[in-house]
């Protein structure tokens, strides 16, 4: 047995990390593409298009992959959906237009349309084709607050229309969960900031950095100096386990661990060597699988749920599951058990309860438990909204920023959108929020309203 | 099994799988291979009189369609540019190798009396089994008076055949152009001049592409193109149609079909339609000599299924359903129908007909979920939806009850000239 808080970096040399973090999923050649594109029916009143929260011409731009019209396809794309390269990489297209597919039912083998859309949006990213114009100008100025997928994509959606957008960011980089909160091999090669720039490119959109709403700026302020404000907030606090202990050493937010491993040198970023995941989510898979190709020995997920409960789709869950990772269902934490270290007092295992669902159907605990140990725990049971609510704010239910069908919130010339907002926490509905914000505040500032 | 022995023009052949004259039947190397792989015959590459011709760099163009590669194929060469002694002396040896398999000499030389019988005699010597007279190339022979410039005129056709007869004791088989209004024009001179048998098609004339940075039609020698003569899947259904047209007018006339052949079913129908046997060049070329393999144990699996003992029980059966329009019966009407089991929501049925056709296909929304139902008073029973169904079964034409039997547009009451039924 070795010792307990057994968590460095540098478990791996260098040429296997770099194997390890390499793009997950390589891209299409384009022989692959055009066989690939050829596959595709046309279909009419196409399930897939219905699928895709941002509503992207699919059949449309598939067919122009296979009559050689890239220009035409990657257009498409992002005429629906500015990030329509993220998306095409971090999407979970088995739960949205893959799943829509008509060939799924036919031969449960989907078009990979997420595949094709990554082949079209890298074409005219490399080419630097980026195909809209600002434009021209109305004198009227737009904040955003929030530099992730929302506020970015109202923001491009502004500048087409002529708007100046000033966008605040309280990181020191822009791209919000994609430059932060994904696991580094599904957008290597530094693909978050690249699409920025991209998108960026059209002009008339100033960032700031490093500030934040609240310590930096008031909401109130913005609605006196812009013509309209859209949020793009994000949930920038993570939920708590609730558990004595979870402040050791050893313990600490996965979504932190995943902004680490995107920010620094993989062989910087310490892991320990029995890892411990709790949580059910993507958040969760992309820590434990990262957990693992960081060199730890043994990483488990445990979730209080069954793997049908779990946000993590089963592509995500078999993802981790072929990396070794241990999946445990039905069971959550009791205690956070410590332990005396080389290094001090730190975390040296986990206790959990086995749960079940009562006759009522509710999740109770029952009389089995047993002992994780780990070194390096990681929390990933959720974020949550983090703005102190103050009266200035709009209109809070549980816990999210309440909108219209317009992202439009209780204040009158102020927008939401992302995962500030209630429904799915996907890059692609955050998209459409920022897209139909940017619709909504177009018409509010040209007098439509 | 069934016996796949075939006799076409007297040359009979343990299958009726023959290559067809073009690059795979140039030399005794491709020749012998084919043989080892199990086909039954070849028409050996265009003879000629020397010198050789001379043949271009780049000679062959091709469709792809949606991914498939050599959907149709066109090429730009010409016949033989060997030596023509090279050529004789090959056949001979291949002939002497291969004594059950048909051996026959493809042959063009000027439209004089003398220059065909030189080279009959000079090719009966090889011991070869028929020769095919190429009146069919579209490209660069014709331009020099030879090929389809003489199987474009009967009365040529006719003559040279005729000559051929009288100058050689070997089988003469007629190779047609379909670059002509009536197919039925050169066969009948084939016919009347003596031929043996006629086979068909050669190529198409054609441009199969345009090289839009060239600005060139392809295949592109240089720089320029010339048109070339189009084969392959793409012109199966042109062909289809002459053989059986000759079948249906010329019963006598024994026809070897040629024109888009790649697999055993194109040559089952084929030979349904007329044919004695099919040539085969462009499958080859894609795919190498080893499709025979299929086309032997697929027709023959096929045949048994049926229960047709040989070919001669298969050939020209369809021939007596090859009818004119005017014989098909206007009460006969069917309308689509859609299994909703097997419906996968393409939505292709809906739009073809909505877009293009007769508004016979609803798209609706049941409970959210997409339904695609046939309106039957509006179906024509034209079929397109059937074909654009991507699921096998999926959509069928079902046969409606009709009274008055059948009705020929002969007998119609929109028939201005409708002859009345005898009393």
């Amino acid at each position: 047995m070795r010792e307990i808080g057994d968590i460095e970096a540098g478990r791996l040399d260098t040429a296997m990390l770099a194997a390890n973090f390499a793009d997950a999923h390589p891209p299409l050649s384009p022989a692959q593409a055009v066989v690939e594109a050829n596959r595709c029916y046309f279909c009419h009143d196409a399930p897939c298009v219905e699928a895709c929260p941002t509503g992207i011409d699919i059949p449309g731009f598939i067919r122009r992959i296979g009559t050689g019209n890239m220009r035409g396809s990657g257009q498409t794309i992002l005429e629906s959906n500015i990030f329509g390269g993220s998306c095409a990489r971090v999407c979970p297209t088995e739960e949205l237009c893959e799943r829509a597919c008509v060939h799924t039912a036919q031969e449960h083998k989907p078009i990979q349309i997420g595949a094709l859309q990554r082949h079209a949006v890298d074409w005219l990213m490399a080419r630097n084709v980026a195909p809209f114009a600002r434009g021209a100008p109305t004198g009227k100025r737009v904040a955003v607050v929030g530099a992730g997928p929302a506020g970015l994509t109202c923001a491009h959606a502004l500048a087409r229309h002529g708007h100046d957008v000033t966008v605040f960011e309280a990181r020191p980089k822009p791209g919000g969960l994609n430059e932060y909160g994904i696991a580094a091999y599904k957008v290597p090669d530094e693909f978050s900031q690249t699409e920025v720039a991209f998108i960026l490119s059209i002009g008339g959109i100033g960032i700031e950095y490093g500030k934040s709403l609240g310590p930096d700026f008031t909401l109130d302020s913005l609605r006196r100096k812009f013509d309209a404000v859209f949020l793009g907030l994000g949930q920038a606090g993570v939920k708590a386990l609730d558990l004595a202990g979870e402040t050791l050493s050893g313990v600490r937010d996965a979504i932190d661990f995943i902004a680490e491993l995107r920010q620094s040198p993989k062989a910087k970023v310490a892991v320990g060597r029995r890892v411990v995941v709790i949580g059910g989510g993507n958040t969760a898979i992309d820590a434990a699988t990262q957990a693992r190709l960081l060199g730890a020995d043994d990483v488990t997920i445990v979730y209080r749920r069954g793997p049908e409960h779990m946000t993590a789709t089963d592509k995500e869950q078999a993802w981790a599951q072929t990396h070794d990772v241990r999946i445990r269902h039905w069971a959550a934490p009791v205690r956070l058990i410590s332990g005396t270290g080389a290094r001090g007092d730190c975390v040296a295992g986990v206790e959990f309860t086995r749960t079940m669902l009562d006759a009522a159907g509710r999740l109770v605990p029952t009389q089995h438990r047993f002992v994780l140990p780990a070194d390096l725990v990681l929390k990933a049971i959720g974020q949550r909204f983090a703005v102190d609510a103050s009266e200035e704010m709009p209109v809070i239910r549980d816990g999210r920023i309440v909108v219209d069908a317009d992202r439009h919130t209780s204040l009158s010339n102020v927008y939401a959108g992302g995962d500030c907002i209630a429904g799915a926490d996907l890059t692609v509905v955050a998209v459409q929020d920022g897209k139909l914000a940017a619709a909504a505040i177009h018409r509010q500032l040209s007098g439509g309203m | 099994m069934a016996d796949l022995r075939t006799s076409f023009a007297g040359i009979t052949s343990p299958n009726p799988f023959w290559l067809a004259s073009a690059p795979p039947t140039d030399k005794a190397y491709n020749v012998a291979r084919a043989f080892k792989a199990g086909w039954g015959g070849v028409v050996w590459k265009t003879l000629g009189e020397d010198p050789p011709i001379v043949n271009t760099a780049s000679r062959y163009g091709a469709v792809s369609y949606s991914g498939v590669r050599i959907a149709g194929f066109s090429n730009i060469e010409l016949i033989t540019d060997r030596p023509l002694q090279m050529n004789l002396d090959e056949i001979k040896a291949i002939k002497r190798g291969w004594p059950d398999r048909a051996v026959v000499v493809s042959l063009m030389v000027p439209c004089t009396e003398e220059s065909w019988q030189r080279i009959l005699a000079q090719v009966e010597d090889t011991g070869c089994d028929g020769v095919e007279l190429n009146f069919g190339c579209p490209h660069g022979m014709s331009e020099r008076d030879m090929g389809a410039a003489v199987g474009q005129v009967p009365a040529y056709v006719e003559m040279v055949t005729r000559w051929c007869k009288q100058h050689t004791r070997m089988p003469v088989i007629v190779k047609l152009t379909p670059n002509v209004t009536d197919i039925l024009a050169p066969a009948a001179a084939a016919q009347r001049g003596g031929a043996d048998g006629v086979s068909l098609i050669n190529t198409v004339q054609s441009i199969t592409g345009v090289d839009l940075d060239l600005m060139a039609p392809e295949p592109v020698v240089d720089g320029k193109g010339t048109h070339g003569g189009y084969c392959g899947p793409a012109v199966k259904p042109i062909a289809l149609r002459m053989v059986a047209e000759i079948a249906r007018a010329l019963p006598d006339l024994p026809v070897s079909g040629i024109g888009g052949i790649s697999i055993w079913r194109d040559a089952a129908e084929f030979i349904a339609l007329g044919a004695h046997n099919v040539q085969v060049c462009t499958a080859a070329m894609h795919h190498g000599f080893k499709i025979v393999d299929d086309m032997i144990d697929g027709l023959a699996n096929w045949m048994d299924g049926k229960g047709y003992a040989a070919v001669a029980a298969v050939q020209g059966r369809a021939v007596r359903n090859f009818v004119h329009w005017n014989d098909l019966n206007l009460n006969y009407r069917t309308v689509a129908r859609i299994d909703q089991s097997l419906c996968i929501k393409c939505g292709l049925c809906h739009i073809g007909c909505e877009d293009t056709s007769h508004q016979a296909i609803a798209a609706l929304r049941v409970d959210g979920q997409r339904r695609y139902e046939v309106i039957d008073r509006e179906c024509v029973g034209c079929n397109l939806c059937y074909l654009a169904c991507p699921v096998d079964g999926c959509i069928t034409m079902v046969k409606q009850e009709s009274s008055g039997g059948v009705l020929t547009w002969e007998h119609h009451p929109n028939n201005p000239l409708r002859k009345e039924a005898a009393e």
